[in-house]
């Protein structure tokens, strides 16, 4: 029986007992001297667990009584997350080298926040729930803080860390409140609980603080304050791991508590989250227009982002669901090759965050500049390029499940948005020649990644890899 | 060949895909071969796209020459044309190696912007032989970003407001007619033109926060997109983003823009607003009506009102516009008919005239109208060429502008006389504006020391003015070269039209009979 129960955990045990034991082995041995081939060993294992699970296949598999699933879905949004995991390593890793930031801790702790991701999105359970979204905030909160010589990425640790926990004791209370009404912290009992239609106030109340708890993680708004700080403070390759990888896990982890456990109630939190996301698009719409950092343009713009996911979300059916994996899955494509180029922005060698920097950056490095422009357009919705694709998706969902106003809202949301995209295209296409421009630095990696990103959003119009079937499996599995 | 179309469409866009991957440097020799491929490239797209002519059969009212693939999202790639949209597929390739043309002394970032041309070039004749709702959008909305970047590189002083004005008005338009398309897909649970076509949308009075909405989900899918394509058009009052983008996009940029992208908006109307949406048509028809009407009047008073010549040519084509929807909402054959005549030979007209003021921009760098005087004196050729395109846009028998001016008041005056009143003293503004526009700039005597030394048009300008010329006049003597190949597709569009009111009309009139009997 536990043999079995262990079979179904093994790609998360395994790279648990990979983190562990390379820690220990760097210890012992040549410390930051191993940290660039961790980094790389890392990424390799990523990638090899992510194909592993994709064609692992098999139904849905149930551990140790029902607190560990393993279903298309878990397998779509691990993969997923498993793959934007290894991108940012690899981006990360002459970035981190160059300034000194890359210890060996830095691929060990992404590997242990990667397996609380895992567990998070396989969570049957408010108690593995919880296990996982610790270990997984818990590992990001020290990689916010991992230039410990700079006070802003102190700072931005320590604000993560003190709203994380509070945000941890609103999602702890809301799961003693779902306990106590439904006498049992599986998701499966909770259903029955919650039965058809009309939930115990109680429940609901519960239900409710579980949801602001997620919202912190995926960075609605109102629960949005952190965002910014902590993008702008972190190392930059952090906060592009910030960017992606744990924004599919919380999305997904988000997807499962609300159908799962509370999939017969659908009317009563149909309307939370609709709001999350009106208040998250229009936030990140506007609150962007103002800043003239770029990593805190891109907080904004993932504010925003996770409002049109959470769009697919609160249409309430597999499809909505499906369209928020497909919306995460490009999201996440296209936030790599971004910050691919955020990674290579310097001058002399020290990085530079100044949008205002990027002035006649299209003189100098006309193809850079090109597929920063496609990632652009993307990201700003605009068609041919696939980040349209993907707004479509979630608009259909909701005009689906009846939120033609959140879908109205998304659309009017998406043209105040494109202002701030906009402008990063006329720094880098329009400016007059002044004095200083920045350089187009870094491993050739950044430069392919970038490449392939901007290559995807264009070859994504005509071939999605099948990502589409995927997910609509993944979100068959969820809502049954 | 059986990709005719496709062929056509994306033949601009793999030049540019060449020129992006394959043209290296920056200096003389690089920028030369990127304007010869560009002028290849469209020329060949050109040659290319007669042979969708030849094969056409105007007889045949359905899509011709379809092709269809499977696409992501379950949505299909399908391309087509019919009788009212292939004169639009030879517009614009008849256009583009002219523009190209006009560009060739372009010395700044010559690479990108050809390609900027070509990949803008794809994305338009996509607008017109979309069969698939979503794929129509796409290109619809793509075009967007290289006119964006035309604008905003290669515009005027203004450039950096106009190009984002440019942008975010028309994508605001657009983005409702996206929700709209959303609904329609799930309404008719298909994102087929041809099967929408066929599709009947709800009609019946909705109740919707305490207002009575006559025609139902109909009229508010018709207001949806009415808000994309009269911002594209542009009518009155949404007009204000034109002005601004013509003066600052470069001479190529305005050619573009007002010989192809402002048809998209006309285009629009006949291809969705009007057969998918009969009753919302009808019920937003008197509206639209009289907003064409004052767009006539008021916007070639503001015409006669302008300093800047690329700022009056501008005012004039919103007024030219408003011939146009006033066309296509008369929903007669002469009406429709006249309206797509007019964007046709609008689309020749304006473009020539935006040509006409590149040419003396280029000599001398200035728009103002007080610039210039007695041009006739040191450039007669150029004064010929200008003469003609004034008296065409002016609408003079002869001339293609005639034609499409006529056509529309006649269609307009069976159904509303005011508006043709109103809209026909438009005509007699039209050539008020116009020919002092002419009189101030190139008639009177040479006095300004500036213009002593200017030069007339050189062989390549006048090569380029040369085609303009032929086809204004060719379809002001004989303009069933067009009206044949349109004919039998309006006609049929229009039965259609008329075929549905009468249908809701009973469906009413059934409903409320037995609302009584009850």
């Amino acid at each position: 029986m536990i043999a079995q129960d262990l079979a179904i955990l093994l790609p998360e045990i395994l790279l648990a007992v990979y983190a562990m034991a390379a820690l220990l082995g760097a210890v012992y041995t040549g410390k930051d001297a191993l940290a660039a081939p961790l980094t790389w060993v890392t990424a390799g294992a990523f990638v090899l667990l992510a194909l592993w699970i994709g064609t692992r296949g098999g139904g849905a598999q149930i551990a140790f009584d029902g607190m560990f699933v393993n279903d298309a879905f878990a397998r779509f949004a691990k993969a997923a997350l498993l793959l934007a995991a290894a991108a940012v390593l690899a981006i990360s890793q002459d970035y981190m080298q160059r300034r000194g930031l890359l210890r060996f801790e830095y691929p060990l702790l992404v590997a242990l926040a990667v397996v609380g991701m895992m567990v998070m999105v396989s969570a049957g359970d408010l108690m593995s729930l919880y296990l996982g979204l610790e270990l997984q905030s818990l590992a990001l909160y020290v990689l916010a803080a991992f230039r410990r010589d700079s006070a802003k990425s102190t700072e931005a640790g320590l604000k993560y860390f003190i709203l994380g926990a509070l945000s941890s004791g609103l999602l702890l209370y809301g799961a003693s409140l779902v306990y106590g009404y439904s006498g049992t912290t599986l998701f499966s009992g909770v259903l029955e609980a919650a039965g058809e239609g009309r939930a115990a106030i109680g429940l609901l109340i519960g239900l409710v603080l579980v949801a602001s708890g997620l919202a912190f993680k995926v960075s609605a708004v109102p629960f949005h304050m952190w965002t910014p700080d902590v993008y702008e403070g972190a190392p930059t390759p952090v906060t592009a791991f910030l960017s992606t990888a744990p924004k599919i896990a919380a999305m997904a982890l988000f997807a499962r508590v609300l159908f799962d456990a509370f999939g017969g109630v659908v009317a009563d939190w149909q309307q939370v989250v609709a709001v999350l996301s009106l208040l998250s698009m229009f936030l990140g719409a506007i609150a962007a227009i103002g800043q003239t950092n770029i990593k805190r343009l891109m907080a904004y713009s993932s504010i925003a982002h996770m409002g049109y996911a959470l769009m697919g979300l609160a249409a309430g059916t597999a499809f909505g669901v499906q369209a928020m994996l497909v919306y995460l899955a490009i999201y996440v494509a296209m936030s790599v090759g971004t910050f691919a180029f955020i990674l290579s922005m310097e001058r002399g060698g020290a990085p530079v965050t100044e949008i205002a920097a990027l002035n006649m950056y299209s003189r100098h490095h006309p193809g850079r500049a090109m597929a920063m422009l496609v990632l652009l357009f993307s990201l700003a919705g605009v068609p041919p390029f696939l980040g349209f694709f993907a707004k479509l998706y979630v608009l259909r969902a909701a005009y689906e499940g009846g939120l033609v106003w959140l879908a109205v809202g998304g659309v009017v949301a998406s043209v105040i948005g494109a202002f701030y995209y906009l402008r990063i295209v006329y720094f880098m296409y329009f400016g007059e020649e002044r004095a200083e421009p920045v350089e187009a630095g870094g491993s050739p990696v950044l430069y392919g990644m970038l490449m392939a990103s901007a290559i995807v959003m264009l070859v994504g119009i005509v071939n999605l890899f099948g990502i589409e079937g995927a997910a609509a499996a993944a979100a068959a599995a969820l809502v049954q | 060949m059986d990709n005719l179309i496709s062929i056509v469409t994306f033949t601009p866009a793999i030049a540019a895909l060449i020129l992006a991957v394959f043209l290296r440097g920056d200096d003389e020799a690089a920028q030369r071969n990127a304007r010869w491929l560009a002028l290849i490239a469209t020329s060949a797209t050109f040659l290319v796209s007669l042979f969708i002519l030849f094969q056409f059969d105007p007889a045949d009212t359905g899509f011709q020459m379809v092709e269809e693939a499977e696409w992501i999202f379950g949505l299909s790639y399908k391309v087509g044309v019919d009788g009212i949209s292939v004169l639009f597929v030879l517009l614009t390739t008849f256009i583009m190696p002219l523009t190209i043309a006009a560009s060739w002394h372009v010395t700044d970032r010559v690479k990108e912007y050809m390609i900027a041309f070509l990949v803008l070039e794809t994305l338009m004749i996509g607008v017109f032989v979309a069969l698939d709702l979503v794929l129509f959008y796409l290109f619809f909305e793509a075009g967007l970003i290289p006119m964006f970047l035309i604008i905003g590189i290669w515009g005027g002083k203004e450039r950096i407001y106009a190009a984002f004005k440019f942008f975010l008005y028309t994508f605001l338009g657009s983005v409702l007619m996206l929700v709209a398309m959303v609904a329609m897909y799930v309404d008719a649970g298909t994102t087929d033109i041809p099967s929408l076509l066929r599709h009947q949308f709800g009609s019946e009075t909705l109740s919707l926060w305490g207002f009575q909405i006559i025609g139902g989900a109909q009229t508010l899918m018709f207001l949806a997109f009415f808000a994309s394509f009269a911002v594209k058009m542009p009518m009155w009052p949404v007009h204000t983003w034109l002005p601004d983008a013509h003066v600052q996009a470069p001479t190529a940029g305005s050619v573009v823009l007002a010989a192809i992208l402002l048809k998209m908006g006309g285009y629009g109307f006949l291809r969705f607003s009007l057969p998918m949406f009969p009753v919302g048509a009808e019920v937003m028809t008197p509206l639209i009506l009289w907003l064409s009407a004052i767009a006539v009047v008021y916007t070639s008073l503001v015409a006669l009102a302008q300093e800047d010549m690329k700022k009056l040519i501008a005012y004039s084509s919103v007024a030219h516009m408003g011939f146009v929807t006033m066309g296509i909402f008369a929903a007669n054959q002469q009406g429709v008919d006249g309206a797509i005549f007019q964007m046709i030979s609008h689309g020749f007209i304006s473009g020539a005239l935006f040509l006409c003021v590149g040419v003396i921009y280029d000599r001398m760098h200035t728009r103002e109208i007080e610039a210039y005087g007695g041009l006739v004196n040191r450039m007669p050729a150029y004064a010929a060429v200008f003469m003609l395109f004034t008296m065409a846009n002016v609408g003079l028998p002869g001339t293609s502008g005639f034609i499409g001016e006529f056509l529309t008041l006649m269609g307009a005056f069976q159904v509303n006389t005011w508006v043709t009143v109103v809209a026909a003293t438009g005509v007699i503004l039209s050539a008020a504006y116009a020919l002092w526009l002419y009189r101030r700039v190139v008639l009177g005597d040479l006095i300004k020391a500036s213009l002593k030394s200017i030069t007339d048009m050189d062989r390549r300008e006048k090569a380029i003015f040369a085609p303009f010329v032929v086809m204004t006049l060719l379809l002001g003597v004989y303009p069933a070269l067009v009206t044949d190949i349109i004919g039998p597709s309006v006609a049929d569009l229009l039965e259609g039209y008329h075929t549905a009111l009468a249908e809701h009309e009973t469906a009413t009139m059934v409903a409320a009979a037995e609302e009584t009997a009850q």
